[in-house]
C-alpha cells in the first residue's frame, strides 16, 4: 500500500519553520481569544508579538540550512530567507502600531492579529515558493487576509469602501495570473520555475515563444496589480487610504515586499530566456508608475492618500530594479524594500497617533504646529520623510542609488534619468509636511493627538534604527543582498 | 462517433449557460443557468475520462456552491435589481474591448499552431490504478505541500467572511 | 436460439434490462414501501390502518395512484411555470439516476464506474436543486420557506453523511460499489464491524444524516404539515406532486441501498465464507420466510368476511408459498439468493427509517443544525481520524 513512499526529511520541515509557526501561532490566537474571554485582550498583542518573533527565529534557522523543501515546492536561500525576515520585521512592526490604535477604536480582536499572521505565513510562502501553484496559494493567502483587514473596522464607510476594491480588482487581477499559469503548465508541461527555465532555454524544446509572451504578460498583471504597479495602480490610492492606518502601513510594507520578491523569482528565473519580449513593457510600467505615483501625490491633502501615492512611485523605484534584470538589479530591488519598509512604517506609525480616533486628522493641514507640540516626533517623522525624498545617510538614499547604478549598468540610460527626476519631484510633497509641521501656526481643530502610546514608540524606534542603520552603514545588508541576488536557475 | 456528438452537446450546454448566465435578468434564472454551464463541464471532465473530477465536480458546484447561491438569492430580496439597467452604460465599450481581447486571443494561439493541433485523444481507459488513485498519488505526494498549504488558504478565507458577517457589537 | 444467446450476452442486455426494470418497477415499489409505512405507522399507534381497498389494503398503492394521475393539474397563477413544471422532474430524475450504480447482486448492475459511491453523492446533492426549485417557482411563502429549510438542511447533512461515507471508503479501498462489496468478501468482514467495531461510529452518524438528507421525520422540517402546511410541494398537485413522491421514496431506496453496500455486506449473506451456512442461510431462510409469510396470509383470509377479498388474500398466501418451494429450485436459487439478501438488508433498513418516523418528534430547527454541524460533522471528522489510524494499524 504505501510502496515507494518517502516521508519528507526532517530538514524539509525545518525549512517551512516560519509558515508552521505562523499558523499555529494565527490558530492559537484564535482560540485564545475564544478561552480567555472578552476581557483578556490586552494580552492579544504581546502573544501575537510572542509567535512573531519566534517564527523570526524559525526563519533564521530555516535559512542556516538552505535547499528545496516538499519535492521543490519551496526553496529556502539567501533570498528567501531576506524576504522572509523583512516581511516578519514589518509584521513586528504592525503589530506594535496596532495595539494602541485598535483599543483607541474599540475593535481589539484576536481575528486581527491572526490575519496579519496568515497573511504573513502567505508572504512567507511567497517569498520561498518554487513553483507556480505554490505562488497562487501564497499570494491567495496574504490577499484574503489583506482584503479583510482592508476592512476590518466595518462601521467606518471609508473601511468598507476600501475592503470591497481592493477584494473585487484583486480577485480579478488574480485571476488573470492564475489564467497565466494555466497557459505556462500548457505550453511547458510544468509549473516548477527551473523546470520552465530548463524547457525554455532548452534547444529541444518547441513552444511559441510568442504563446510563452502571453503568458508573462498576463501573470505580470496579477504580479503587477499587487505591487501596484501602472497601469494596475488604481486601487491602491483609494485602499490605502480608507483602509485602517496600521493596516495601510503593513499593506504597503509586507504584502508588497512579498510580492516583489516572486515577480523578481518568477521573472529572472523562469522567464530569463524572453528577457527581450518583457523588458519593455516592464520599462513603460516602471517609468509610469513613477510619473503617476509622484505626480498624484502632489495634489494630495490627504496625508494617507499621499503617502499612498508614494507608495505606488517608490514601487516604480523598485520596477527599474526589476527592468534592469541583473544580480545587482535584483539585490538593489531587495535592499530598496527593505529601506522602504523601515521608512514607509515609520511614517505611517506617527500617521497611525496622529489620526485620532475615528481617523479625523489626515489632512496635511491637521499636522500645523506639530514641531511644537510634539518636537521629538516631528523630528523622527522628518527623518523618515528625508528618508523617502533620498537624502544622503538615510537608508532611502542608498536604496535609490543602488537601484539607478543598477540600471545604468544595464544601460538604462533613459530611465535612470526619468527616475532621478522624478525623485526631485517627490522631493517637493515630502518638504511641504515637514513646512507645514514646522512653520505653519497650529489651529483649533489640530493637537488632539496625546502621549504616544509605548507600542507606537517602539515601532518608531525600530524603523528609525533601520533607517538609520541601512543609511549609514548599508554595507552588511547590500552584501547579505548580493550574496543572495543570485537565484539558482 | 458517439463521443463527438456528446463533445458538441456539451460544449453546447457549457457556452450556452454561460451566455444565458450574464444575459439572464432574474437572478434565479442567472444561477440556474450557471449550473447548466457547469453541467456541460462536468460531461467534458466525463468525455476525457475523467470520473472523478465529474464527480467532483457536480457535488461541489451544483450540489454544494450553486445550492447555496439559490439560497441566499431567495432570502435576498432582488425584485430590485430586476429592475435596473442589466448593463452599464459602457457595455459597447467593453463589448469592442472583450472582441479585440478575444481577437487578438485567437490570432495569437492561431499564429502559434494551438488551433491546427489534432483533436484530443482522450486517455486511454485506465488499467491498474484509476484515476482516482493517481490522483491521490500525486496530491498526497508529490503536491502535498501545496495540498495542505491550500486549507490554510481556506482557513482564512472561512475567518474573513465570518468576520465580516458577525454581528458589530 | 443463437439470437437468443447473443442477445443475453450483449454487455448491453442486463443495463438496459435493469434499467428498464427499475423505471417500470419503481413507481410500484414506492406504492408499497407507502403501504408499508402506513401499515406500520397504525400496527404503532395501535390502528389497523387502509383496508378497504384490496384485502387488508393491499390495493392501496395502484388506487392512489390512479387518484393522482386523474386529478387535476394545477398551476399557480403567479409562479414561474417553466421552473414549476421542470423541478419535479430534477428531482425524480436524479433520485432514480442514483439506481444505476447500485449492484444488487454480483454481476447486477446498470454500471460498475469506479467512483460509484461519488456518482450517487452526485446525483443526491443535485435533487436538492429540484427542491429548492420547486418551492422558489410555487411563488408562495410556504413552498419558499420550505425550500430554504431544505437546502439549508441537506447542504449542512451532505457534509456529514460524504465524512461518514468517507470511513467507509478508507476501510474498503475503492469507490467502486461493486468492489466495496467484493472488499467486504474478500476480508470476510462486514465493514459495520470492521476495526475492532469502531466502524459503528459512522455507521450511525450515516444513518442520522441519511434520515436528514432523505427530508424523514424526525428532520422533515422542510415538510412540516403543521408550520409549512407541505412545505416545497405545497403547490403541488396531481402528477407532479406524485413525481415528489416518487423522488422521496426513491432516495429512502438509495440511501438505505449505500449503506447497506458499504457497510452491511451488500448482496452477500451473512457469513458468505462460510461454506456450510449457504443451505440454511441461502435456501432455508428465504423458503422460511416466504413459507411463514404465505401461511400467514392463509389464516388471515380466514377471518375476512368480504368474499372477494378472502379469495384475493388466499391468492396472496398460496403465491407466497409457490414462491418458496421456488426458491428452494437450485438454478433459481443461485440466482436469486444474492438479489434477496440485498433487498432484505435494505427492506430492514427501509423498516427502520419507519420506525425512527414513528417513535421521534420532530426536531426545532435550531436543533437540527445544532445537531448536523456541532454533533454530526466532528463526530464524522472524528471517526475518519481514529478509523484511518486504526486501520493503519491493522495493516501494518
Amino acid at each position: 500500500m504505501l510502496v515507494n513512499f518517502t516521508p519528507p526529511s526532517a530538514s524539509e520541515y525545518i525549512r517551512v519553520l516560519p509558515e508552521i509557526l505562523l499558523t499555529v501561532g494565527g490558530t492559537i490566537l484564535m482560540i485564545a481569544e475564544g478561552l480567555a474571554g472578552e476581557r483578556h485582550r490586552r494580552g492579544l498583542a504581546p502573544m501575537a508579538l510572542a509567535f512573531l518573533l519566534l517564527a523570526l527565529g524559525g526563519a533564521v534557522v530555516a535559512g542556516m540550512d538552505p535547499g528545496p523543501a516538499f519535492n521543490n515546492m519551496l526553496t529556502v536561500d539567501g533570498y528567501a530567507t531576506f524576504f522572509r525576515l523583512l516581511v516578519l520585521i514589518v509584521g513586528i512592526l504592525s503589530v506594535l502600531i496596532s495595539g494602541s490604535y485598535l483599543t483607541r477604536e474599540n475593535a481589539d480582536s484576536a481575528d486581527y492579529y491572526a490575519l496579519i499572521l496568515f497573511s504573513l505565513c502567505g508572504q512567507s510562502i511567497l517569498a520561498s515558493a518554487n513553483e507556480l501553484i505554490m505562488v497562487f496559494i501564497g499570494l491567495e493567502i496574504s490577499s484574503i487576509a489583506t482584503y479583510v483587514l482592508a476592512g476590518f473596522l466595518r462601521n467606518d464607510k471609508r473601511n468598507n469602501e476600501a475592503a470591497i476594491k481592493y477584494f473585487l480588482l484583486g480577485s480579478f487581477a488574480t485571476a488573470f495570473l492564475l489564467y497565466g499559469v494555466g497557459w505556462i503548465y500548457g505550453v511547458t508541461g510544468t509549473t516548477n520555475l527551473q523546470e520552465i527555465h530548463r524547457f525554455l532555454t532548452s534547444s529541444e524544446s518547441v513552444y511559441s515563444p510568442l504563446l510563452v509572451s502571453a503568458c508573462a504578460a498576463m501573470m505580470f498583471v496579477g504580479f503587477a496589480f499587487k505591487v501596484s504597479a501602472a497601469p494596475f495602480q488604481g486601487w491602491a490610492p483609494d485602499v490605502y487610504q480608507g483602509a485602517p492606518a496600521p493596516v495601510s502601513a503593513f499593506m504597503t510594507a509586507a504584502p508588497k515586499a512579498a510580492a516583489f520578491a516572486v515577480f523578481l523569482r518568477v521573472y529572472s528565473i523562469a522567464f530569463s530566456g524572453l528577457t527581450e519580449r518583457w523588458q519593455p513593457i516592464l520599462w513603460v510600467s516602471a517609468m509610469a508608475t513613477m510619473v503617476i505615483g509622484n505626480f498624484a501625490a502632489l495634489r494630495q491633502d490627504n496625508i494617507k492618500r499621499m503617502l499612498a501615492y508614494s507608495s505606488v512611485a517608490h514601487a516604480g523605484y523598485v520596477m527599474v530594479a526589476v527592468v534592469a534584470h541583473s544580480e545587482a538589479g535584483v539585490a538593489a530591488a531587495m535592499f530598496y524594500l527593505a529601506s522602504y519598509a523601515f521608512m514607509n512604517l515609520g511614517a505611517f506609525a506617527i500617521v497611525t497617533h496622529y489620526v485620532g480616533k475615528g481617523e479625523r486628522y489626515v489632512g496635511i493641514d491637521d499636522m500645523a504646529g506639530y514641531a511644537r507640540q510634539q518636537p521629538l516626533i516631528a523630528a523622527l517623522f522628518t527623518w523618515f520623510l528625508l528618508s523617502l525624498i533620498g537624502v544622503p545617510l538615510t537608508g532611502g538614499f542608498f536604496g535609490k542609488f543602488y537601484v539607478f547604478k543598477s540600471a545604468i549598468d544595464s544601460n538604462l540610460i533613459w530611465l535612470t534619468v526619468l527616475g532621478l527626476l522624478n525623485s526631485a519631484v517627490a522631493a517637493y510633497y515630502y518638504l511641504r509636511i515637514i513646512v507645514v509641521m514646522y512653520f505653519h501656526e497650529p489651529t483649533n481643530e489640530t493637537g488632539a493627538a496625546g502621549p504616544v502610546p509605548a507600542g507606537v514608540r517602539l515601532a518608531l524606534i525600530g524603523s528609525a534604527i533601520g533607517v538609520f542603520v541601512l543609511g549609514v552603514m548599508p554595507s552588511a545588508v547590500l552584501e547579505f543582498a548580493n550574496r543572495s541576488a543570485m537565484l539558482s536557475r | 462517433m458517439l463521443d463527438t456528438i456528446f463533445f458538441y452537446v456539451f460544449a453546447l450546454l457549457t457556452i450556452g449557460g454561460a451566455i444565458a448566465t450574464i444575459t439572464r435578468r432574474s437572478a434565479m434564472h442567472s444561477a440556474l443557468s450557471l449550473i447548466v454551464s457547469l453541467l456541460g463541464v462536468a460531461g467534458l471532465y466525463l468525455l476525457q475520462k475523467a470520473e472523478f473530477l465529474f464527480a467532483v465536480q457536480i457535488v461541489l458546484y451544483i450540489g454544494g456552491i450553486m445550492v447555496l447561491f439559490l439560497f441566499v438569492i431567495m432570502l435576498v430580496n432582488l425584485d430590485q435589481a430586476a429592475k435596473e439597467r442589466q448593463f452599464n452604460r459602457q457595455w459597447l465599450l467593453g463589448l469592442v474591448a472583450s472582441v479585440l481581447v478575444g481577437a487578438q486571443m485567437v490570432w495569437m494561439l492561431n499564429s502559434a499552431g494551438v488551433l491546427s493541433l489534432p483533436a484530443a485523444v482522450p486517455a486511454p481507459a485506465a488499467t491498474g490504478p484509476g484515476n482516482i488513485e493517481a490522483l491521490a498519488d500525486l496530491l498526497f505526494r508529490e503536491y502535498l505541500l501545496p495540498f495542505e498549504v491550500a486549507s490554510l488558504l481556506l482557513l482564512v478565507a472561512i475567518v474573513g467572511s465570518v468576520m465580516m458577517a458577525k454581528k458589530t457589537s | 436460439m443463437d439470437m437468443l444467446q447473443a442477445i443475453l450476452a450483449h454487455p448491453w442486455f442486463t443495463p438496459l434490462l435493469l434499467t428498464a426494470l427499475i423505471i417500470g418497477l419503481f413507481p410500484l415499489v414506492a406504492g408499497y414501501i407507502v403501504l408499508v409505512e402506513r401499515k406500520v405507522l397504525a400496527d404503532m399507534q395501535v390502528r389497523l390502518g387502509p383496508m378497504r381497498v384490496g384485502p387488508h389494503g393491499l390495493l392501496q398503492p395502484i388506487a392512489d395512484a390512479l387518484k393522482l394521475l386523474l386529478k387535476e393539474d394545477i398551476i399557480p397563477e403567479e409562479s414561474d411555470k417553466a421552473l414549476f413544471w421542470f423541478a419535479p422532474v430534477i428531482s425524480t430524475f436524479t433520485a432514480l439516476s442514483a439506481f444505476c450504480v447500485i449492484p444488487f447482486a454480483s454481476g447486477v448492475y446498470v454500471a460498475d464506474v469506479n467512483v460509484g459511491l461519488l456518482v450517487i453523492s452526485a446525483m443526491s446533492s443535485v435533487g436538492i436543486l429540484g427542491i429548492v426549485l420547486g418551492g422558489w417557482a410555487s411563488n408562495s411563502h410556504y413552498s419558499l420557506l420550505g425550500a430554504l429549510r431544505s437546502a439549508a438542511q441537506l447542504v449542512s447533512y451532505e457534509v456529514a453523511l460524504a465524512l461518514a461515507l468517507l470511513s467507509g471508503v478508507m476501510a474498503a479501498g475503492t469507490l467502486s460499489m461493486a468492489g466495496i462489496v467484493r472488499a467486504q468478501q474478500e476480508r470476510h468482514i462486514w465493514f459495520i464491524f470492521d476495526n475492532y467495531g469502531l466502524m459503528l461510529i459512522p455507521f450511525v452518524v450515516y444513518v442520522i444524516s441519511a434520515v436528514a438528507e432523505t427530508n424523514r421525520a424526525p428532520f422533515d422540517l422542510p415538510e412540516a404539515e403543521s408550520e409549512l402546511v407541505a412545505g416545497f410541494h405545497t403547490e403541488y398537485s396531481g402528477f407532479r406532486w406524485a413525481l415528489y413522491f416518487l423522488a422521496e421514496y426513491a432516495n429512502i431506496f438509495v440511501v438505505s441501498a449505500v449503506a447497506v453496500t458499504l457497510f452491511l455486506g451488500g448482496w452477500l449473506r451473512p457469513f458468505p465464507n462460510v461454506s456450510w451456512l449457504e443451505l440454511p442461510f441461502n435456501y432455508g431462510f428465504p423458503a422460511l420466510l416466504f413459507l411463514l409469510i404465505g401461511l400467514g396470509s392463509l389464516r388471515l383470509a380466514r377471518k375476512l368476511t368480504w368474499r372477494p377479498h378472502a379469495i384475493g388474500m388466499t391468492g396472496v398466501g398460496l403465491f407466497m408459498i409457490l414462491l418458496a418451494g421456488v426458491v428452494l429450485i437450485p438454478p433459481v436459487n443461485a440466482v436469486v439468493s444474492s438479489p434477496f439478501w440485498f433487498l432484505i438488508k435494505v427492506g430492514g433498513f427501509v423498516y427502520l427509517m419507519i420506525w425512527l418516523r414513528g417513535t421521534f418528534p420532530r426536531f426545532r430547527y435550531d436543533q437540527l443544525m445544532n445537531i448536523g454541524w456541532k454533533i454530526m460533522i466532528p463526530v464524522a471528522l472524528g471517526a475518519i481520524l481514529l478509523n484511518a489510524i486504526v486501520g493503519m494499524l491493522r495493516i501494518s
